[in-house]
């Protein structure tokens, strides 16, 4: 492909017209790809196929409709009207292109991305001591505990420095995201539709979020509403972007594991956390260490994994000294929330340790070491070994809670 | 020839007097009843004139005419049935006009001249003291209830033939007031539980304080079990409280034994109950189990499954300890001054914890259909879990007599600051009087910058904090009260944390 001219000047958009064109039709022909994946026609290595094979794969009967319009579009114009929407493209001939993103044997022609234009540009390179980036996905409909865990590895990663890439769908998705957002972190969701539609609609907050303080993208133009098969082709983004791709929780045939799978024939990393053998929940995660993924417990697997044994030690030994100076009583209690006391009634079997719990599960909250769930249950916030190249900040932050809630 | 008598017609929970009249002329002989009556005393006259036959007296062959005054009152029910054969008696003479003149009369006809009970006795004779008359005559089995009202004396007959022996003097002698005896039945009492050492310590507090709680655990931990003993570590009914509690009841025509109503109620209705059911109403207005709940216990099982509507209907009520009904151009007030208590499921399956099987989504609109005003006025969450073998096999953890001398103790204090437990102090009252100190204005301040809790909820927290110091016998809240009532607050966060 080459550079068209003019589309280097712009600063807002920068795609050159061949690419444009391809992601208008692909846009365009998102509905008859639709009814594809509804027979249940294979469709993956159709988004590979060259514009014109494009047409006549997909096009069925109004395939010279299709061409005639495709034919007629102005470049100029359809960028003009993508970035009404408040989104920028990037094509991939711009050097600010992923790199990574070229291992795909189907990579996106066009990237429509929603965040400011400087940090997008950071995080899509790499730069400003980003050490890459993770992606962690999971199932929509998981425990509270996976949920849990998903937003610790979040934040983990995110306060040492990693972007947390995912998809922003309900349960494990959200969670890693939120997580990246409470270290202050770096985070991209990428999406299966336009960029500004917020999908699922429930995440509005979230997605605000992201576009303001990390990055959101899609394959798809602004507008866009979600497809069903582009669930699995934004899981290749996913997969591309990571150095390191975590599975938290995943049953049997969940789509993260599709995530894994294009993570692996892509030559990156798999990692999944393990779950009790005999749950549902956890089937898909387990299949995946049985496999010969790697094992990811909390931040510090993962840092440990992208970023080599040890990579995040000394930080580890930090949490132990903050632990340390716990008075016992706490430092018993919050121990025993994290080995699976998660009831105020686990702590309290006696009328005189009724107090005494309540207060000391309170003053933990208070510290932020324990969160509460809903129906009053607690869980710990971070997993106790887990720890972060930056934890000594998030450990002020959790000693000044101003900090915190001033978000 | 024209008499009067005087009786009563139940207003919502009020009497109101009415004075029946019956005029009897010459003329083809008929009897009419005139002045707003319902289907119930209009059909009196069937039943009348059927118990005055019966009964061994004549019925006027003549135009017999009962008027009921003031004619613009809806009168409904069977409790003029006595008050119209005892006009149409005496307008004839075969009673004593003088004698009934000082007498109210309330009660319903067979066709064979028994005397039958009718719900509201209690209102009645409280009507009849209100009027300033001797005496209320009564069915015998109710004149025990009327006779709780002092300085009424209750007349009670089983027929009518009784009445002129009864209005002469030389009737059976008035039973005495129904005795406080001890139940039949024991209350469900603290000891029968085993293990539950949170949530009976949340229920002490919620006794103590007057506030409300929600339970919440997956089903058949004993969340049932905990709410049914809450009104065993209640305070007992005060006098004024039973008498008051036994009206509405037997207004409501529940009231079984004929005596005053001594135990707290207990009232759980269906969560397929509607918001009449709940807070009161139809035509006439009747009360509702909030009502029926008054000085008790209010428990809702399964409040996420009430219907929306019904549950929001018990804003007002909570908030002001009365309803106020407006049917036919008239407001009725019913008080409803109760302990709520609620319970709930974790989440939609039920199990909760590592077993639940609901995704993010389910549980967030589980949460989202208990949010809202009710959940305002919860002021203590706790879970309620499945006690461990340990805890089943030993000691209850207390008794209802121990739980219930600390909340005695804890009113007491409480009484002694503020004159009110501390559930219905105005939020400025609170902060005024609840003496924290600097460690506790630390911890709340701690709390709602993290956005652990809102500015109501702060108030709330400072209550709970009060009444759990109160509980300690500690004039001021310290740090430590307010971490253990933060513990047990609904957390306001999770929604923002989900989003």
């Amino acid at each position: 492909m080459t550079m068209a001219g003019g589309a280097e000047g712009r600063s807002t958009n920068m795609a050159c017209d061949e690419c444009v064109r391809r992601s208008w039709l692909v846009a365009r022909l998102a509905g008859h790809l639709e009814r594809r994946r509804a027979e249940r026609t294979a469709i993956r290595g159709v988004l590979a196929l060259r514009d014109e094979e494009l047409i006549a794969a997909l096009g069925g009967g109004r395939r010279a409709v299709i061409a005639a319009e495709w034919d007629q579009i102005t470049p100029a114009d359809v960028l003009a009207r993508w970035s009404l929407s408040g989104s920028r493209a990037l094509c991939r001939c711009d050097p600010r292109y992923p790199a990574a993103l070229n291992d795909l044997p189907d990579p996106p022609a066009v990237l429509h991305l929603l965040g400011d234009p400087g940090r997008a540009d950071e995080l899509l390179a790499g730069q400003d001591g980003q050490r890459g980036c993770v992606a962690v996905v999971g199932a929509r409909r998981s425990s509270v505990e996976a949920v849990e865990v998903a937003r610790d590895i979040g934040r983990g990663c995110a306060a040492a420095g990693l972007a947390v890439v995912s998809g922003m769908a309900l349960g494990i998705d959200s969670a890693a995201h939120t997580g990246a957002l409470d270290a202050s972190g770096a985070t991209i969701a990428v999406l299966a539709c336009g960029p500004d539609r917020v999908y699922p609609p429930s995440r509005g907050r979230l997605h605000a979020e992201i576009a303001a303080r990390g990055l959101v993208l899609s394959e798809l133009p602004p507008g866009t509403t979600p497809y069903r098969w582009a669930f699995p082709a934004r899981n290749r983004i996913i997969a591309a972007l990571a150095g390191l791709t975590v599975v938290v929780e995943a049953a049997a045939r969940s789509g993260s594991l599709i995530t894994a799978e294009i993570a692996l024939e892509l030559g990156r990393g798999v990692g999944a956390v393990p779950g009790p053998v005999a749950s549902w929940r956890s089937s898909g995660t387990n299949a995946l260490l049985r496999d010969g993924a790697h094992v990811i417990r909390n931040a510090r697997d993962v840092l440990d994994d992208l970023c080599g044994a040890g990579g995040a030690r000394q930080a580890s030994d930090q949490l132990e000294l903050e632990l340390s100076g716990l008075e016992p009583r706490l430092r018993e209690t919050l121990i025993a929330v994290d080995r699976g006391a998660d009831s105020l009634a686990a702590h309290a079997s006696t009328p005189e340790a009724v107090a005494g719990a309540l207060e000391a599960l309170a003053e933990l909250e208070l510290l932020g070491l324990v969160t509460r769930l809903p129906g009053g249950r607690y869980a710990v916030t971070r997993r106790l070994s887990s720890a972060a190249d930056d934890r000594c900040e998030v450990l002020t932050n959790l000693t000044h809670p101003g900090d915190r809630a001033s978000r | 020839m024209i008499a009067r008598v005087t009786t009563f017609t139940i207003d919502g929970l009020e009497p109101r007097a009415v004075v029946v009249e019956a005029d009897l002329r010459a003329g083809l002989p008929a009897f009419t009843i005139v002045g707003l009556a319902d289907r119930a005393v209009s059909e009196a006259r069937e039943r009348v004139k059927a118990a005055i036959l019966n009964s061994g007296f004549e019925f006027p062959q003549r135009r017999v005419t009962v008027n009921l005054a003031p004619a613009h009152v809806r009168k409904a029910g069977g409790g003029f049935d006595l008050a119209i054969a005892c006009a149409i008696l005496a307008a004839e003479g075969a009673l004593s006009a003088a004698d009934l003149a000082p007498l109210a009369v309330f009660g319903e006809l067979s066709l064979g001249g028994e005397v039958r009970a009718c719900p509201g006795t209690l209102a009645a004779a409280e009507g009849a003291r209100r009027l300033g008359l001797d005496g209320l005559v009564v069915p015998l089995d109710r004149s025990r209830e009327a006779a709780l009202i002092d300085g009424v004396c209750a007349v009670g007959i089983a027929c009518l033939a009784e009445l002129p022996a009864a209005l002469r003097g030389d009737g059976p002698p008035p039973p005495p007031p129904l005795a406080p005896a001890a139940p039949l039945v024991p209350a469900p009492d603290l000891s029968d539980v085993r293990g539950h050492a949170a949530p009976i310590e949340a229920l002490t507090v919620a006794a103590a304080g007057a506030h409300h709680l929600l339970l919440s655990g997956p089903p058949g931990t004993g969340k049932t079990m905990l709410a049914r003993r809450l009104p065993s570590i209640l305070p007992p009914l005060e006098s004024d409280e039973a008498i008051e509690v036994t009206r509405i009841h037997s207004v409501r025509g529940l009231h079984g034994e004929a005596g005053l109503v001594l135990r707290r109620p207990f009232r759980a209705p269906h969560h397929t109950t509607s918001a009449a059911g709940l807070v009161g109403g139809g035509r006439p207005p009747v009360p509702g189990e909030a009502t029926l709940a008054h000085r008790g216990v209010l428990f809702l099982d399964e409040l996420a499954e009430f219907d929306r509507r019904a549950l929001e209907s018990l804003r007002q009520p909570l908030e002001d300890g009365h309803v106020t009904i407006a049917r036919d151009q008239r407001a009725l007030r019913f008080p409803t001054r109760f302990s709520l208590v609620a319970a709930t499921n974790p989440c939609p399956c039920g199990r909760g914890g590592r077993a639940c099987r609901c995704g993010e989504a389910d549980r967030a609109r589980y949460r989202r259909k208990l949010s809202g005003a009710l959940l305002d006025r919860i002021d203590l969450l706790v879970a309620v879990e499945r006690p461990t073998a340990d805890e089943l096999a030993a000691d209850p953890v207390t008794t209802s007599e121990r739980a219930l001398g600390r909340v005695a103790a804890a009113r007491e204090r409480q009484r002694d600051r503020t004159g009110c437990l501390n559930g219905d102090l105005t939020p400025a009252a609170l902060r005024a009087t609840a003496g924290a100190d600097d460690g506790a204005e630390r911890a709340l301040r701690a709390l709602y910058e993290r956005g652990a809790v809102s500015a109501r909820g702060r108030d709330r927290l400072l209550r709970v904090a009060r009444t759990i110091a109160d509980l300690d016998g500690v004039d001021g809240v310290g740090r430590a009260h307010v971490l253990r009532a933060a513990a047990y607050r609904q957390d306001e966060s999770q929604a923002s944390v989900a989003a």
